[in-house]
């Protein structure tokens, strides 16, 4: 493995050499060195900038260094140099002063007309709240009453090395945020707890999700298509694994996609109606555990001493049925205890509250019903 | 002073005995113990990059787990800037500011000994975090609130004591410093004959004296919300997250001009001394140091730009920030033109000021990228801005201070150091500094962000090369003790000019320099 991943870096290394050399780098390998180009208008501009910028800096810096080898190299005392004695110019002084001064202005001309354009976010056809969470993401869409977390779905066993990585390890989760072509989106971002910030590379910018801020940014996608990012800014232990992934699709596939959400979302009310038996509730129980209680108790209900505490012979899982139920829907303030009610269904939640009580060797023998979390809202 | 001096042996030389070190209040033994304070604290805090570069060796959760990473992050920073930059530039200044200035020692002396001595206790407090229940601070060396107050382990108290109490250590050292430099110069020395290191540390002090009590006041403010039921920013109290980060890099942009300007000025004083010739532009150089101290108050928010401020704002952060760019220029402009028709040679000292000219010639160029407003959607929080501050802080920083060591090591213990060592410690930190730093450049912009402990697969081979310099960087400076502790114990003798092309008050005194020196000032013209 390691040295089959060095082999892999000494070839690329070679490529890099052989492809500067060459002055035309392959796609494949520019986007591992070099900014993403994008897929929007924007982050074509953003992309050009900063080449424009880049390229600059490479001109100034080789010019400099160029006149710093030479005088290293012929100005030495073993060569016989004798110093100068010239120490000021007040002419040149002035010249390497205003002349910096003049590139910097062509710079911020064409910085000005991308920043405006990045951040105007008027007539917009569709709008997008992205809220962050510890440690996933939440869409709601504004326009058409669809709403759902967005969770990694790389398996334990990838991260810790038990079994092989996938392709997209670490950059895949269960349900894509799905927007049209065409159409100008507006996403309206904000946290439910700490500040996280939501990047995808392709559409050419950042923004931070600041619990009480509502943030505003905008992309138009011209291709439908699949693209991947990531959280941006630290939000916590798991900051490292909630990826964002996008999907663009057709406006027809698109209104498809909608339609299909909704008749989902109509089908699982109904399910909240039924009575439920103890095992149905503890299987559903532990897929809802896994995605959204396992960061901090942990996949196998231990949590993590003094920070996040234990589900397994824990206090209040194998203590009072109200007590257990009040603090998965209402949290617990002031630690980083969510209140689920708002993030789960009356079925996740029933089904949670009852593997807890049931699994990791708890063995309570009681359940909660989705009926009764409908009457404890 | 008293014409009636007693006879006793300290007026002459040192006492012995620990409680020298504890009740000195002279400023080279002061000197000598920040910089072994930092010595020790680089150490530590390069101890945990080798821990973060290891879990970073491959994709995957291989030695740590997410929440110490995060742990490790914040620890290797603030230990970094706190423990390792900062005082070992009050050492430096502690050292060379009096010989420099002709003066007998720095003008408070006791107060200088109890702003050393509070820094072991800051530095205890703070790594003791480590073995608390629910482990050290974990939300970055910026700490963001809220992930620094209602998110943050119970050891996040000691954390903003210990700031607290590295602050009260900065001010008090700055406070000594600018009174030496206007009180203790020798007759002749006017503000504009000052060495340019002594001017660098000078105008450095106003900003940690403007900076610090902000500081101060963003984790007071943590304080209160963590522990006495305020919320100035908690948005559900009616607070603003956002406010912390003004508050934080208010500090923080003045901050780093703090690590940086005196290795602007040891950097000014080596290079004309191995180039034989004067400084170029001696009075433009402390105009841009001190143009470049005021921009640093005014254009803090460029860390800030995906934030969601408004445009304006965002318009006018840009414009200034990228204005820091013409006199930083000024300075590399005017270190060429000193070594342009010099006469160099290449002593160990030398070539760690070349090294700085060139590499954080490389940082300022990816900072002026990053000044970019629109640009920096892009840069912001990845490995890009990881690569960029280590190459100022690293190359820049860093390297000035290794080069201060080199350049005046001799003065201070009298030994010439074995060019030889100090050769193979230059050329194996420069290579594996590049190897370490510069692709991170590459996974930056490719999309990799910072402070995560596992990543996706398209960067594992750049993370492994970037650990592997990491490495060799790590053990570059373990050598580097070594060198010290070896011209501290012998070599060749220093003469009292150490450097043929060396001029200034503090190559006048004999090598190593006496415990007392300047008792008389000497005359300057």
């Amino acid at each position: 493995m390691f040295a089959n991943t060095l082999r892999r870096t000494l070839c690329s290394l070679w490529g890099a050499l052989v492809l500067l050399g060459a002055g035309n780098a392959s796609a494949g390998f520019a986007d591992s060195i070099n900014l993403r180009k994008g897929v929007t208008d924007i982050s074509h501009r953003v992309y050009d900038l900063h080449m424009m910028v880049f390229w600059i800096c490479v001109v100034v810096c080789l010019a400099v260094f160029a006149v710093l080898i030479y005088s290293i190299i012929m100005h030495r005392k073993s060569k016989g140099a004798v110093p100068a004695s010239f120490h000021e110019s007040t002419t040149v002084e002035i010249i390497w002063t205003t002349v910096p001064f003049l590139v910097l202005v062509g710079m911020a001309v064409p910085a000005t007309t991308t920043l405006l354009a990045l951040e105007d976010t008027r007539d917009s056809d569709i709008s997008i709240q992205v809220t962050g969470y510890q440690w996933k993401w939440k869409y709601d869409y504004l326009d058409e009453d669809i709403s759902f977390f967005s969770v990694l779905t790389t398996p334990r066993d990838q991260i810790t090395g038990v079994a092989e990585k996938g392709e997209n390890y670490l950059s895949e989760v269960d349900n894509p945020i799905v927007v049209p072509i065409n159409k100008k989106i507006r996403f309206l971002i904000t946290s439910n707890d700490v500040i996280h910030s939501w990047w995808v590379p392709d559409l050419g910018w950042k923004q931070d999700a600041i619990p009480g801020f509502i943030n505003d940014a905008w992309t138009e996608l011209k291709e439908p298509g699949l693209y991947r990012g990531k959280c941006a800014e630290l939000c916590g232990k798991d900051h490292g694994f909630m990826p964002i992934v996008l999907v663009a699709k057709t406006e027809e596939d698109y209104a498809a996609w909608v339609a299909e959400q909704k008749s989902a979302k109509a089908a699982e009310a109904e399910s909240a109606g039924k009575t439920w038996t103890l095992d149905e509730l503890t299987a559903k129980g532990e897929q809802v555990y896994n995605t959204n209680c396992a960061a901090c108790h942990q996949a196998n209900g231990q949590g993590i001493p003094g920070v996040f505490p234990a589900i397994a012979g824990g206090v209040i899982s194998t203590g009072d049925m109200a007590a257990h139920v009040d603090i998965v829907m209402h949290g617990k303030a002031g630690t980083a205890m969510q209140a689920f009610g708002a993030q789960l269904s009356d079925v996740d939640l029933a089904a949670v509250i009852t593997f807890e009580r049931n699994g990791f060797g708890n063995n309570k023998g009681d359940m909660v019903q989705p009926a009764e979390i409908a009457a404890a809202r | 002073m008293s014409t009636a001096t007693t006879h006793d042996d300290h007026h002459h030389g040192a006492p012995a005995g620990l409680m020298r070190w504890v009740k000195t209040t002279n400023h080279k033994d002061i000197g000598t113990l920040y910089l072994w304070f930092s010595f020790i604290m680089l150490l530590i805090g390069g101890a945990m990059a080798m821990v973060i570069r290891a879990e970073l060796f491959q994709p995957g959760l291989q030695f740590i787990e997410p929440q110490f990473f995060n742990t490790m992050t914040t620890m290797h920073g603030l230990i970094m800037v706190f423990g390792a930059i900062m005082p070992a530039m009050v050492g430096l200044a502690n050292w060379q500011i009096p010989m420099m200035i002709g003066a007998p020692d720095m003008a408070l002396p006791r107060m200088n000994n109890w702003s050393f001595w509070i820094l072991p206790f800051a530095g205890t407090m703070l790594l003791s975090t480590l073995f608390m229940e629910g482990g050290g601070p974990a939300f970055g060396w910026t700490f963001y609130a809220p992930l620094s107050t209602t998110f943050a382990p119970k050891s996040t108290d000691f954390f903003i004591f210990a700031i607290h109490m590295l602050g009260f250590s900065s001010i008090m050292g700055s406070i000594n410093i600018i009174a030496t430099v206007l009180n203790m110069r020798a007759p002749g020395m006017t503000l504009m004959k000052m060495p340019l290191f002594v001017w660098t540390w000078f105008i450095t002090a106003f900003l940690l004296i403007a900076v610090m009590p902000v500081l101060a006041g963003a984790v007071t403010m943590m304080l209160t919300d963590r522990n006495f039921g305020t919320s100035f920013f908690s948005a559900a109290g009616g607070g603003d997250p956002v406010l912390f980060q003004h508050v934080f890099w208010f500090f923080g942009h003045p901050e780093v001009y703090i690590m940086i300007l005196p290795a602007f000025g040891v950097v000014s004083e080596i290079i004309p001394t191995f180039a034989r010739k004067k400084l170029f532009g001696y009075s433009s150089m402390v105009y841009a140091t001190a143009s470049i101290a005021f921009l640093s108050f005014i254009v803090y928010a460029h860390h800030m730009f995906t934030v969601g401020m408004p445009v304006a704002g965002e318009l006018y952060f840009m414009y200034a920030t990228v204005m820091i760019a013409v006199p930083t220029a000024v300075k590399v402009f005017n270190w060429t033109a000193t070594m342009w028709r010099g006469s160099m040679t290449f002593e160990t000292p030398m070539l760690w000021a070349i090294a700085f000219v060139f590499l954080f010639s490389l940082g300022g160029f990816t900072g002026l990228m990053m000044g970019i407003a629109p640009a920096d959607m892009q840069y912001h929080d990845t490995y890009f801005i990881v690569a960029h501050f280590h190459y100022v802080l690293v190359t820049g920083a860093l390297f000035g201070i290794i080069a201060a060591v080199y350049y005046w090591l001799p003065k201070w213990t009298g030994h010439m150091v074995d060019e030889r060592l100090g050769k193979i410690h230059f050329w194996w930190s420069v290579i594996s500094v590049n190897v370490l730093f510069f692709p991170q450049h590459f996974i930056g912009l490719a999309g990799m962000p910072r402070r995560i402990p596992d990543y996706s697969l398209q960067f594992a081979d750049w993370n492994m090369v970037s650990s592997l310099g990491g490495f060799a960087f790590g053990l570059a400076q373990v050598f580097f003790v070594f060198v010290v502790i070896n011209t501290i114990r012998g070599g060749k003798p220093a003469t009292a000019q150490v450097w043929e092309g060396a001029h200034g008050l503090e190559w006048t005194v004999p090598s190593p320099a006496p415990y007392h020196t300047f008792e008389t000032a000497p005359e300057v013209k």
